[in-house]
């Protein structure tokens, strides 16, 4: 046994090794891609070396002792045990190195906390397991979900370069304009974060946090969810693309005009068949984490929808649950529109095996709002 | 100094078979019982942990849904912390504080039967609550609310109630050792006379006696917001989440040092011994172990970092936590002093606490590092927490704890551990242990959020490594497991103080030690 | 060789400690089934309860004999007192949490929460207050009807039992008597009254987190004064049956401890939870 398991470790160090050519593993910080970020990484290192210098010195000394005062060559133990210069001296020039340390630390938290003087505001609006952005001074809003395919988590397509790091709608901000970020959940605790801007804050429901990033250079950022929120928190990325102003200001637009499309959608009349087609994609991005693609659930925490009470009652009912939720159900109201409502009921009275046969109109969902 | 317990025929009688265990009054057996139940505790959570790694080899899901993987970190944690490291360290108070002491029992003997076999419903509630509808509890061990709140499944509130009887057990048990070290001394024996892991130990007990009760009122608080319809964890009822996490790490910092103080006693003990030459600088060890005591109780917040503080809080809480590497620092100058011009052997307890010294010392530093709270915010809730906490976890508590068997093997069996085996043993978990967990240091710091069962492709690479050494890690235990069996069944005999250079009232009885020592109390002069 | 009374006392093997385990093994076996709506859990959370009445009759009779059989020495006699001290301090970190919880929502949280507006657009931070989601109006408990009467009944009940602890230096049965059984009145007093505060009172356990604290705080309270009541009752039954004397009386003082940290308690409660 012990031979095979020398030769397991011996083969992961091998491994290590056999990777590095194609290389796409990191020993360090992301590059900042903010001031603050800049600042952590410089503290980061400076700490590290300091520690590093630290611990060369403490156990170079533990090792010349283990290798001189080692009873196999005959060293003699003296009897000393106490030493108060040298306590006090070891007392202090630790005391001394940590004041040292804390100094720049402090200057970098007071520039992280202060979000006074902002150019434009985000609000985040983390929920399981998804991120909203709502941009409060231009009225655009939207969600951001994962966007790798569940047959690369299921190793049944070759995995992509951003795997389990990319969304379907990215966070986009313009880059040198300072931005507070107004952080908050709906259901449980989440955590937002982008390592290069050295931004990461808890996501707390029933609270909002403040916080600010000023991106100094165009990019695509990722990050994840950083506290558990439940079974697909390794499945909550987010990823924001910095672009130059009037690139912004295009996609600002773009957003506008898709809103607008959107909103019309809503004052036309849908065929019931339309509506469960599209109520088939809607379904399968939103709900079927927790109710299952087929419809199955997972009870008792997340209900079956095929033969669901709510699903086979009154409709009015089952629009009610979607828009408000109830309990862990989170309220959707503002998460989907009218048509995505409508298409969704259509869908789950419809499909799932389910068959009542009705559905509703988007103009019904807005009038019920 | 004599003994009587030599010639001490049990005319008293002990009952024997399985009455012996279960109605036990004799510290020596209740120690056995706490560590053997610590044992089989750490390979059940260790290998929850192998089902961890298993999923996390390579990107990807492969063996684990993610629910179950949530369910295998909780528990991990959970069993690890509560099941495994606390009852040892019981365990070891149990044995040998009475015989440091020169006592003839704890103080109260029924009552510390009782906090054993509260361990034992506890964990029948934890384990059993995997089988029950919903499955067991996925939320992490530190349980943070809405999340544990959302729970429906029944196995939160099994896992509150196991947790609320394991503080049961813990508090009369800290009551017990606290009264014995307090009242119980051998004449002579002042407070400064004591032996290290004796000093640590009281301190403990005090710890624990000062937070278990708040972690039984923050998970009373979770149960009541669960079932009864209160509001503390819930802002639309004028509540507040973070507060559980206020509470939770008043306790739980504390109990971070519950886990590492008397580990540092075994240390204090075990390293005089084998470099023959007393512990370097024993007040200031006082000290500084009293001092880690005081500060655990304002560092809390730590934590919490990306809770989002206000500047003063912040700056407080990161301040505070700095200073706790100064007597920490301390121990770790005092123990290579202690080293420093001895004359030194190196058995398998010194080969674990040379290595415990300079692993525990890589933590110390990562901790340094993640107080600094710019820093933290980079860190928090990545893989380099996780590297940090298993390098004072297992490679300070669980290692010391196994250096510690091996050094008072003798005296609990009688005869000699097998030393090839033992080393064996030792550089098997000292390899596996740097390879399964000093690359998780790297994909922390690269942005490798921990509590996730699949993750991006530039991670993939060290969590193989770090899985191919759990595995190796997990294997070597039953090579101790087997090297403990081996010892309790045979091997040389060993002498009433089978170390040259250790001193103490342990050593001052027979090996094994009678079931009856210290009846009348020995003299310390 | 009979046991040395010079010796540290060290009990025979007992099976009492299993049976502790046993009784709150089905008591939170039963109460987990319970709160889940699995009825049968009330049966298993009774059977608990009997386990553990029969467990405390019969392990407190043990201790009683032995004591009175004189096996305890002076020793003895001070790990009791370690003991008992560490066992209130440990009740005084627990209502200590519950207090810094209070404390934490009162000057942090409910503030943070009014400044959320993008969440909570109308909400005041005051105190009392169910939370920003509550649509009715709280009507909170005025602390100068029935709990300042509560709380005169507590510190009376100091009192007295002070007096029958000064009896029962004296030898004075008589004292001890009257002391002891004014105070066990006080305290059931003490509770009929909380029971009907609670009975009267405008707001339950789920208006929001005033409803909250004062039910789980006052409630722990209340189960604490009941605790002590019924240790007050048997240590009366204990002087009937002249169990105590004046300079052996440890299980008397023990629970006059006791008796004294609810009383403090109570006046935190009352300062905090129901006055300011």
């Amino acid at each position: 046994m012990n031979k095979r398991t020398i030769l397991s470790l011996g083969a992961s160090f091998l491994s290590l090794f056999a990777v590095n050519s194609h290389a796409a593993y990191a020993l360090n910080l992301k590059t900042p891609a903010t001031e603050i970020a800049s600042q952590i990484y410089g503290l980061h290192m400076l700490i590290l070396w300091v520690c590093v210098a630290i611990f060369v010195v403490v156990f170079s000394l533990m090792f010349y002792s283990i290798v001189k005062h080692r009873k196999s060559v005959g060293h003699k133990a003296s009897q000393f045990h106490e030493n108060h210069w040298l306590e006090v001296i070891w007392t202090i020039i630790p005391v001394i190195i940590l004041v040292g340390m804390a100094y720049p630390a402090t200057k970098t938290i007071i520039a992280m906390k202060d979000t006074s003087a902002e150019e434009m505001s985000i609000k985040i609006t983390g929920s399981q397991w998804k991120w909203a952005y709502d941009y409060l001074d231009q009225e655009v809003k939207f969600i951001s979900t994962l966007s790798t395919p569940e047959d690369q988590i299921q190793n049944k397509a070759e995995k992509g370069e951003n795997y389990l790091l990319e969304v379907d709608n990215p966070m986009v901000v313009p880059v040198g304009k300072k931005i507070k970020l107004l952080i908050t959940a709906q259901d449980v605790i989440h955590a937002w974060w982008i390592p290069e801007f050295g931004v990461k804050q808890d996501a707390i429901p029933g609270f909002v946090r403040e916080i600010w990033i000023k991106v100094d250079k165009p990019g695509v950022y990722r990050g994840q969810c950083a506290e558990l929120c439940g079974k697909a928190h390794g499945f909550m990325p987010i990823v924001v693309e910095a672009k130059p102003e009037a690139d912004y200001q295009a996609w600002i637009v773009a957003q506008k005009e898709a809103a607008a499309s959107a909103d019309a959608g809503s004052d036309k009349e849908w065929a019931q068949d339309e509506l469960i087609t599209a109520g088939k994609a809607v379904y399968e991005k939103n709900c079927a984490v927790c109710h299952g693609a087929t419809g199955a659930g997972i009870p008792p925490a997340f209900p079956a929808m095929t033969g669901s009470a709510i699903v086979n009652g009154p409709i009015e009912g089952h629009l009610d649950i979607i828009l408000n939720g109830k309990n862990i159900m989170p309220a959707w109201k503002d998460v989907l529109n009218d048509v995505d409502i409508a298409a969704v009921i259509a869908y789950e009275r419809n499909a799932l095996g389910n068959t009542v046969g009705d559905s509703i109109q988007p103009s019904a969902v807005k009038a019920a709002r | 100094m004599s003994t009587t317990t030599a010639t001490h025929h049990d005319d008293h009688g002990h009952p024997t078979g399985i009455m012996r265990w279960v109605a036990s009054t004799n510290h020596k057996d209740i120690g056995t019982l706490y560590l053997w139940f610590s044992f089989f505790m750490f390979l059940f959570a260790g290998a929850l942990a192998l089902g961890i790694r298993a999923e996390l080899f390579q990107p990807g899901l492969q063996f684990v849904e993610p629910e179950n993987f949530n369910r295998l970190t909780t528990l991990h944690g959970l069993i690890m912390i509560f099941g495994a490291i606390m009852p040892a360290f019981v365990g070891f108070a149990n044995w040998m504080i009475p015989l440091m002491i020169g006592t003839s029992d704890l103080a109260f003997p029924r009552l510390n039967n009782m906090s054993f076999w509260l361990m034992v419903p506890a964990a029948i509630l934890l384990i059993g609550s995997i089988f029950v509808p919903g499955g067991a509890i996925a939320g992490g061990w530190t349980m943070y609310p809405p999340l544990s709140v959302q729970n429906p499944s029944m196995s939160v509130d099994m896992s509150i109630l196991a947790l609320h009887i394991l503080g049961v057990s813990s508090i009369v048990g800290s009551i017990n050792i606290i009264t014995t070290i307090l009242n119980m001394r051998a004449p002579g024996m002042t407070l400064m006379k004591m032996p290290l892991f004796v000093w640590t130990w009281l301190i403990t007990a005090f710890l624990l006696i000062a937070s278990m009760p708040v972690l039984a009122g923050a998970l009373t608080m979770l149960l009541t917001d669960r079932h009864f319809g209160t509001s503390f964890f819930d802002a639309a009822g004028g509540g507040d989440p973070v507060l559980f996490q206020h509470v939770f790490w008043f306790f739980g910092h504390p109990e971070v040092y519950i886990m590492i103080l008397p580990a540092f006693g075994l240390i204090s003990t075990i390293i005089p011994t084998f470099a023959r030459k007393p512990l370097f600088g024993y007040a200031s060890m006082v000290y500084a172990t009293a001092a880690i005591a005081l500060l655990s109780f304002v560092v809390w917040a730590h934590h919490m970092f990306t809770t989002g503080m206000p500047v003063a809080g912040s700056l407080f809480f990161m301040y505070s936590t700095m200073l706790i590497s100064i007597p920490t620092g301390v121990k770790v100058f005092n123990w290579i002093a202690t080293m420093w011009r001895g004359s030194m052997t190196f058995e398998t307890p010194m080969l674990f606490s040379i290595a415990v010294v300079f692993l525990f010392t890589i933590g110390g530093f990562s901790g340094l590092v993640l107080a600094i709270l710019p820093v933290d915010i980079q860190l928090q809730d990545t893989y380099y927490v996780v590297a940090h906490f298993h390098y004072v976890l297992f490679s300070g508590a669980a290692m010391s704890i196994m250096g510690a068997v091996y050094y008072w093997l003798p005296k609990w069996t009688g005869h000699m551990y097998d030393e090839t085996l033992g080393k064996w043993h030792f550089w098997l978990t000292t390899i596996a242990f740097n390879i399964t967990f000093f690359p998780m240091h790297f994909t922390g710091l690269a942005g490798m959020p921990r509590r996730i069962p699949d993750y991006a492709l530039q991670f993939a690479e060290f969590n193989m490594i770090s899985s191919i050494g759990a595995f190796a890690l997990g294997i070597s235990q039953l090579l101790f497991l087997y090297v403990v069996i081996k010892c309790i069944k045979g091997g040389p005999k060993a002498a009433a103080n089978p170390w040259e250079g250790a001193e103490g009232l342990e050593w001052t009885v027979p090996s094994p030690a009678p079931f009856h020592t210290f009846e009348t109390p020995p003299t310390v002069k | 060789m009979s046991q040395n009374t010079n010796n540290y006392y060290l009990p025979a093997p007992s099976l009492w400690p299993l049976i502790a385990s046993i009784a709150l093994f089905l008591m939170a076996g039963g109460f987990a089934m319970q709160i889940n709506d699995i009825t049968s859990g009330n049966y298993v959370l009774i059977a608990g309860a009997l386990v553990f009445v029969y467990l405390l009759y019969g392990w407190f009779k043990e201790v009683i004999i032995e004591s009175i059989s004189g096996f305890y020495n002076k020793q003895v006699d001070t790990s009791f007192r370690w003991g008992m001290g560490w066992f209130i301090f440990s009740e005084v970190m627990f209502f200590a949490g519950f207090f810094g919880a209070l404390f934490y929502i009162r000057t942090f949280a409910l503030d943070w929460m009014s400044k959320s507006t993008l969440v909570w657009p109308n909400f005041v931070a005051t105190w009392p207050t169910s939370g920003p989601a509550a649509t009715e109006a709280l009507e909170a408990m005025s602390p100068w009807g029935l709990p300042a009467i509560n709380t005169m009944i507590l510190l009376i009940s100091g009192a007295t039992l002070t007096y029958a602890h000064w009896g029962l230096m004296k030898n004075n049965r008589k004292q001890i008597i009257i002391g002891l059984a004014l105070t066990i009145a006080l305290g059931a007093i003490f509770l009929y009254l909380q029971a009907h505060e609670y009975a009267e009172a405008a707001f339950t356990m789920d208006s929001g987190i005033y409803g909250s604290t004062f039910y789980l705080f006052t409630g722990f309270h209340g189960l604490h004064v009941a605790m002590g009541t019924i240790m007050l009752a048997i240590i009366l039954y204990r002087i009937l049956k002249g169990h105590f004397s004046s300079h052996n009386h440890f299980g008397f003082e023990a629970v006059a401890w006791y008796w004294h940290f609810v009383d403090v308690v109570w006046l935190f409660l009352f300062v905090f939870v129901y006055w300011l």
